[in-house]
C-alpha cells in the first residue's frame, strides 16, 4: 500500500547495523524471554508483511501456519527426540506445505474473498487441532524440552536460547529483505499495483502470488516453531483467529509495506500486552481494538511509515 | 575458674547469637506466594477471587499467630483457564519476581503446565482447584502438592452412592479436556465396580454453552443416570437445559463435581435430592462455621472446598517454611509431607509421597427447599468417607515416584 | 424405528436442533449479506453486535425490569443506533479506500466491544430466563420440544422472509438494490444514497441484535458469544454467495440442518463441516451457490 522512501532506504543498512548490535547486547539488560517473544512475533509479522505489504494479499488465517509449525516442532522434539534445529526446520517445512495448499485454494479469488477463504481454512486447522489427540486439544502440547542445539549447546539457558532466536530472526529477516529487493519482489509490487497490467505483460500472476504465499507461510512457521521451543508449549491460542488478527494489527501499526514496520509493531504490541496484562485485564483487548481503529482511520502508514514520511518532508525542506 | 554466672551468661549469649544467625534463610528476603487462578471465567466462582482472599487470610492469620521472622508477600493473576497463559505467567513470576510457590491452578491443563515449569525451576506448586488424578499419577513430580480433592475422591463418593441407590445405567456428558476425561474414567470405574453399566458418552467443547444436542444424545441412550463430567458453569447450564428439554425428572442427573456455589446459582428447587461429594462444608461444625463466617464477611458468599483448602494449604506451607527455617524447595516439601494437618479443614490430613493430601471427604445430599432454614443451608451430610478410603490407594498409583 | 441404524427419534431431534441453529445462522448471515451487498464491507463487528443485543436485553431485564417482548424491539433499535453512529463517524471515511480497511476497522471495533463487556461482566455468562409465555414444552412424539426453541424458528423465519420481501419486492428495496449497482445514477435520480447506506448498515446491525435477544435464553449471555459464532456465519455467507439475500437465508438454514445431521453420524466433525463445504463450493462454484459473479 505504500512505497518506501528513498532517503530512509539509503540509510537502511546503517539502521539495520545499529539494531543488530543492540540485539546482540539486549539480553543482558532486558528480560530475555520478553525479547524472544518480540523476535518470534516480529518474524511472524515480517512474514505476514511480505504477503500483505508487498504482494497486496490480506490473509486472515496466518495463525494456521504459526500454530501448525508449533505443534509439529513440539511433537518432534518432545516425542521423537529430534534436536531443536531439526524441529524448527520440520515446523518451517510443514507450514510451507500448508501454505502451498491454502494458497492454491485461495489464490483463485482476490481481495475480501481471498481473506475470507484464508480465514475459513485457518478455522479448519483450528478445529483439527482440537480434535487430533496428539495436539493435546484444550490442554495443549506441554513439556516440550528445549534440548541441545546440534546436540551440543544446552538451550535451557535463557541467554543461549536468546542468541538462537536472534540468529533465526536475522536469517528470516534477511530472506525477506532479499526477496523484496529482488526481481521477484519487483514483480510482486507490480502485481499489487496493477494486476491486469502485469498479466498483460505476460507474467504468470497466480504463480508469483503462490510463491509469495508459500514463503510467507514457511517463515511464519519458523516463528511458530521457535516460539514453541522458547515457551516449551504449543496451544490452541496459536491457531485461534485472534492470533491471525493480532499479526495484522502488528503489521498495520508498525507500517505496512515497510521493512522495519512489522518488527516495531510486534515490539509495541507485545510490550503493551505484557505491561497491561496484570493491571488492566480485559482492557488489553479494548486497547488493541482502539489502536486498530485509530490506525485504520488516521494512521494508515503506521509508526515506521509516518516516520519515513516525516523524514522525507524534512529532507525536502 | 570462670564464675558460674559468667559461664551461664556466656552460654546464653552464644546461644542467642547462634539462633539469630540461624534466622530463616529465605531467598530474596521474603516468601512470595503466587495465586494463579481463573478470575473471570467458568471457574471463577468456585476458586477465583475467593481463593485469593483465602490466601490473604492465611497469610494474615499466620503472621498474627506465629509471628514469623520472615516477610510474606502475595501476587495473583488470571490464567483465563489457558495452559499457555498459566505457563508463561508462572515462568515470569519465578524468573523475574522471585515467586517461591505457585498455587491454586484451577483447570487441570494449567496445573499440568505449571507443574512442569516448577519442576524445571525447582519451585513448589500447591494445587487446590484442579481435579484430575494424572496430577498425582502419570504426571506426578516431587515439587507438587495436590491438596483439596481429585476426580477419584468425588467419583468414589457420588458415583458409588448413585449406583448402589439404583441408578444402574449411565451415560456421560464430558468436558473435552484432561479433567473431564479423568472424571469420566474414574466415575466409570466406580459405576462398573458397583454393578452398573455405562451405555455411552459424548464430549462437549470446553467451555460449552448450548448442550441441547449432547443432552438429546444422552436422552436417546435411555440411561437412567446422565453423569455430568464437567464443572462450574458447564454443569449448571447442562442441568438447566436438561430440565428445559424434559429430560429430567425422567432421567436423573449426577453432577459428579459440584460446589456449593453451583447449588446457590441453580437453587434448591432444581437440585434437591442430588448427591455430591465435597471435602468441606461450611456448616459442618463450629470450627468450620467460625472460619466460614469470617470468609463470608469479605466475599459475601460461603466458601467452597477449594477456597477453604487454599487457606489450609497456604497456612500449612508457611508453617513448614518456619519449621524448616528456609524456603528451599526440597526441605520445605519434606517438612510439609512430614507434618500432619490439623485445622478446621482437615483432621489428621497427610501429604503422601505422590503429593496427594489425603483427608476425609463427605457425601452430601442437597436439601429440599422446605428443609432449608437459613441462607446457604443446602446440605445434609449423609456419610463421612474416611481418608484411607476416599482417595486412590498408593498401591494402585501410577506415579513414577512410588517405589513398588 | 431406525434409519441407517439411527433411531428416528434421535435423528429427528438433532435435525430440529439443527434447524434452530440454522435459524441463527440465517438471520446473522442475512444481516452480513445486506451490509456486504450495499457497502462492500465485511462487518466483522456483527458477532459483537449480536452479543450487544443479548446484553441489552439482559441489562434491561435485570436492572430495569423490562421484559423480553419489549427487548425484542428495543434492543435492535438501540444497537441499530450504535451501528448508525459507527457508520456515520467511521465507516463513511473508508468507502474510497481499499475495502480491506473496512474489514480491519470493524475487526478493531469488535475487539473494543468484546473487551469492554468482558471487563464489565466476566466471561462465565449470565443467565436469561425464558419468558413465561414461551416456557414449557410440547411433546412431538419423537422429542420434547421446548416452546421457546420453536418460537426461535418461527421468529427468525418471519424476520428473514420479511426482510427478503422488503428488499426484493418494495420500492425501498429497489432503491437499495439499485444503489448497490450504480450509486451515482441513483443519486442523480434524487435518492439520498448516503442516507440509504446508513439505514442499511443500521438495519443489518439491528438484525444481529435481534438474533442476540432470541439467543439470550438459550446460549447464556456472555461477551464471547458472538466471536465464535461469527466465523461460522462468514463461511455461510461465502457459501451462499456474498450479497445474495435469499442465498444467505437458505444456506443458513441448510447448513444448520447439515450440522445437525453430522452430529448424529460423526459428531466430532460437526464444527468443521461448514468449512469443508465452503472449500468444496468455492472450488466448484467460486461465486457461491446463489451468487452472481
Amino acid at each position: 500500500m505504500n512505497a518506501p522512501v528513498s532517503f530512509a532506504e539509503s540509510k537502511m543498512p546503517l539502521f539495520l547495523g545499529v539494531l543488530f548490535v543492540l540485539g546482540l547486547i539486549a539480553p543482558f539488560a532486558i528480560y530475555p524471554t520478553f525479547l524472544m517473544k518480540i523476535l518470534c512475533y516480529g518474524l511472524f509479522a515480517c512474514a505476514f508483511n511480505l504477503l500483505l505489504g508487498f504482494a497486496g494479499l490480506l490473509s486472515f488465517g496466518h495463525a494456521a501456519f504459526l500454530g501448525t509449525a508449533g505443534y509439529v516442532c513440539g511433537l518432534m522434539v518432545r516425542d521423537l527426540g529430534v534436536t531443536p534445529e531439526l524441529g524448527i526446520l520440520a515446523g518451517t517445512v510443514s507450514a510451507g506445505l500448508l501454505g502451498w495448499l491454502f494458497g492454491w485454494l485461495a489464490i483463485k479469488r482476490t481481495g475480501i474473498y481471498f481473506a475470507m477463504i484464508t480465514l475459513a481454512l485457518a478455522q479448519m486447522v483450528f478445529f483439527l487441532a482440537i480434535q487430533i489427540r496428539a495436539t493435546g486439544g484444550e490442554d495443549g502440547l506441554q513439556g516440550v524440552p528445549r534440548g541441545n542445539l546440534f546436540g551440543v549447546v544446552d538451550l535451557s539457558d535463557n541467554i543461549a536460547m536468546y542468541y538462537l532466536v536472534f540468529a533465526i530472526f536475522c536469517l528470516g529477516f534477511f530472506i525477506i529483505y532479499r526477496t523484496i529487493h529482488s526481481p521477484f519482489g519487483q514483480i510482486l509490487k507490480a502485481i499489487r499495483e496493477n494486476e491486469p497490467r502485469a498479466i498483460s505483460l505476460g507474467y504468470d500472476v497466480a504463480k508469483f502470488k503462490l510463491i509469495a504465499f508459500v514463503i510467507s507461510a514457511a517463515l511464519a512457521g519458523t516463528a511458530g516453531a521457535t516460539k514453541t521451543l522458547v515457551f516449551q508449549l504449543a496451544s490452541l491460542s496459536d491457531v485461534h483467529w485472534h492470533a491471525s488478527g493480532e499479526v495484522v494489527l502488528m503489521t498495520l501499526l508498525g507500517g505496512l509495506g515497510t521493512i522495519l514496520g512489522p518488527l516495531v509493531g510486534a515490539a509495541t504490541i507485545v510490550a503493551l500486552q505484557t505491561q497491561l496484562a496484570d493491571s488492566v485485564g480485559s482492557w488489553v483487548t479494548v486497547i488493541m481494538g482502539a489502536i486498530f481503529v485509530l490506525c485504520v482511520l488516521s494512521f494508515r502508514r503506521g509508526i515506521v511509515g509516518e516516520l519515513q514520511a516525516l523524514i522525507k518532508r524534512s529532507g525536502v525542506n | 575458674m570462670l564464675s558460674r554466672k559468667f559461664t551461664t551468661t556466656a552460654c546464653a549469649a552464644a546461644l542467642a547469637a547462634l539462633s539469630c544467625g540461624a534466622q530463616a534463610q529465605i531467598s530474596g528476603g521474603s516468601v512470595k506466594i503466587g495465586v494463579l487462578t481463573d478470575l473471570s471465567g467458568t471457574y471463577s466462582d468456585l476458586a477465583g477471587s475467593g481463593a485469593v482472599l483465602a490466601t490473604k487470610m492465611a497469610i494474615d492469620d499466620f503472621i498474627a499467630n506465629e509471628k514469623p521472622n520472615f516477610k510474606i508477600e502475595m501476587v495473583s493473576a488470571d490464567h483465563q483457564n489457558k495452559a499457555d497463559i498459566a505457563s508463561n505467567k508462572a515462568r515470569e513470576w519465578i524468573e523475574r519476581e522471585g515467586v517461591d510457590t505457585v498455587t491454586e491452578l484451577v483447570t487441570t491443563s494449567t496445573a499440568l503446565a505449571v507443574m512442569k515449569v516448577a519442576k524445571e525451576k525447582d519451585r513448589i506448586v500447591i494445587m487446590n482447584g484442579p481435579a484430575s488424578t494424572p496430577i498425582t499419577n502419570e504426571q506426578c513430580n516431587d515439587v507438587s502438592v495436590h491438596y483439596t480433592y481429585d476426580t477419584y475422591a468425588v467419583a468414589n463418593g457420588t458415583a458409588k452412592a448413585v449406583t448402589t441407590g439404583g441408578g444402574k445405567t449411565w451415560f456421560f456428558l464430558t468436558a473435552d479436556y484432561a479433567f473431564g476425561q479423568a472424571l469420566e474414567k474414574d466415575a466409570t470405574a466406580v459405576v462398573v465396580a458397583n454393578g452398573g453399566k455405562v451405555l455411552g458418552s459424548v464430549r462437549h467443547p470446553f467451555p460449552g454453552s448450548d448442550f441441547s444436542s449432547f443432552l438429546l444424545k444422552a436422552q436417546a441412550s435411555g440411561a437412567q443416570v446422565i453423569g455430568l463430567a464437567n464443572a462450574g458453569a458447564d454443569t449448571t447450564n447442562a442441568i438447566k437445559q436438561a430440565a428445559e428439554f424434559g429430560i429430567t425428572p425422567k432421567q436423573s442427573l449426577a453432577g459428579l463435581l459440584m460446589f456449593i456455589t453451583d447449588i446457590h446459582a441453580l437453587g434448591l428447587k432444581s437440585t434437591q435430592g442430588m448427591y455430591l461429594t465435597e471435602g468441606f462444608y461450611w456448616d459442618r461444625n463450629d470450627e468450620t462455621r467460625a472460619w466460614s463466617k469470617r470468609f463470608f464477611e469479605k466475599q459475601k458468599k460461603m466458601p467452597t472446598m477449594v477456597q477453604a483448602g487454599q487457606y489450609s494449604s497456604i497456612y500449612h506451607y508457611l508453617k513448614a517454611v518456619k519449621a524448616a527455617g528456609t524456603d528451599d524447595t526440597t526441605k520445605v516439601m519434606a517438612m510439609m509431607k512430614k507434618t500432619p494437618i490439623n485445622d478446621f479443614f482437615a483432621k489428621n490430613g497427610q501429604i503422601r509421597e505422590d503429593g496427594r493430601m489425603v483427608h476425609d471427604m463427605y457425601l452430601m445430599q442437597v436439601k429440599k427447599p422446605a428443609d432449608s432454614k437459613y441462607p446457604w443451608d443446602y446440605y445434609t451430610i449423609k456419610a463421612t468417607i474416611p481418608a484411607a478410603e476416599a482417595f486412590q490407594p498408593l498401591s494402585q498409583s501410577r506415579c513414577p515416584l512410588i517405589k513398588k | 424405528m431406525e434409519i441407517f441404524g439411527i433411531p428416528t427419534a434421535l435423528l429427528g431431534s438433532q435435525l430440529l436442533v439443527g434447524l434452530i441453529n440454522g435459524s441463527f445462522y440465517a438471520i446473522l448471515s442475512l444481516g452480513l449479506a445486506i451490509i456486504f451487498g450495499l457497502l462492500n464491507i465485511i462487518n466483522f463487528c456483527h458477532g459483537a453486535q449480536y452479543m450487544m443485543g443479548a446484553f441489552v436485553a439482559w441489562i434491561a431485564l435485570t436492572r430495569f425490569g423490562v421484559n423480553y417482548w419489549v427487548s425484542l424491539i428495543a434492543a435492535p433499535l438501540i444497537v441499530g443506533v450504535v451501528g448508525v453512529v459507527i457508520e456515520r463517524l467511521m465507516l463513511r471515511r473508508l468507502y474510497k479506500l481499499d475495502h480491506l480497511y473496512g474489514l480491519l476497522l470493524t475487526f478493531g471495533l469488535a475487539l473494543i466491544f468484546e473487551g469492554i463487556f468482558r471487563d464489565q461482566f466476566g466471561i462465565s455468562g449470565e443467565s436469561y430466563e425464558v419468558p413465561e409465555l414461551l416456557s414449557g414444552g410440547v411433546n412431538l412424539g419423537f422429542m420434547f420440544l421446548p416452546i421457546y426453541r420453536g418460537w426461535v424458528i418461527v421468529a427468525s423465519l418471519t424476520v428473514c422472509f420479511g426482510t427478503w420481501y422488503m428488499i426484493e419486492r418494495t420500492k425501498l428495496g429497489a432503491y437499495l438494490r439499485a444503489g448497490t449497482e450504480n450509486s451515482q445514477m441513483v443519486q442523480a435520480l434524487g435518492i439520498n444514497v448516503p442516507l440509504l447506506i446508513t439505514f442499511t448498515y443500521g438495519y443489518g446491525v439491528a438484525l444481529a441484535a435481534f438474533a442476540g435477544v432470541l439467543a439470550a435464553p438459550i446460549f447464556q449471555v456472555n461477551p464471547l458469544m458472538g466471536s465464535n459464532l461469527i466465523i461460522v456465519v462468514f463461511a455461510v455467507v461465502v457459501i451462499g454467495g456474498m450479497g445474495s439475500i435469499m442465498g444467505s437465508i437458505v444456506t443458513g438454514l441448510g447448513l444448520g440442518l447439515i450440522e445437525g445431521l453430522t452430529k448424529v453420524f460423526y459428531p466430532e466433525a460437526s464444527s468443521v463441516v461448514v468449512f469443508v463445504i465452503m472449500v468444496i463450493v468455492l472450488l466448484v462454484r467460486p461465486a457461491g451457490l446463489f451468487g452472481k459473479s
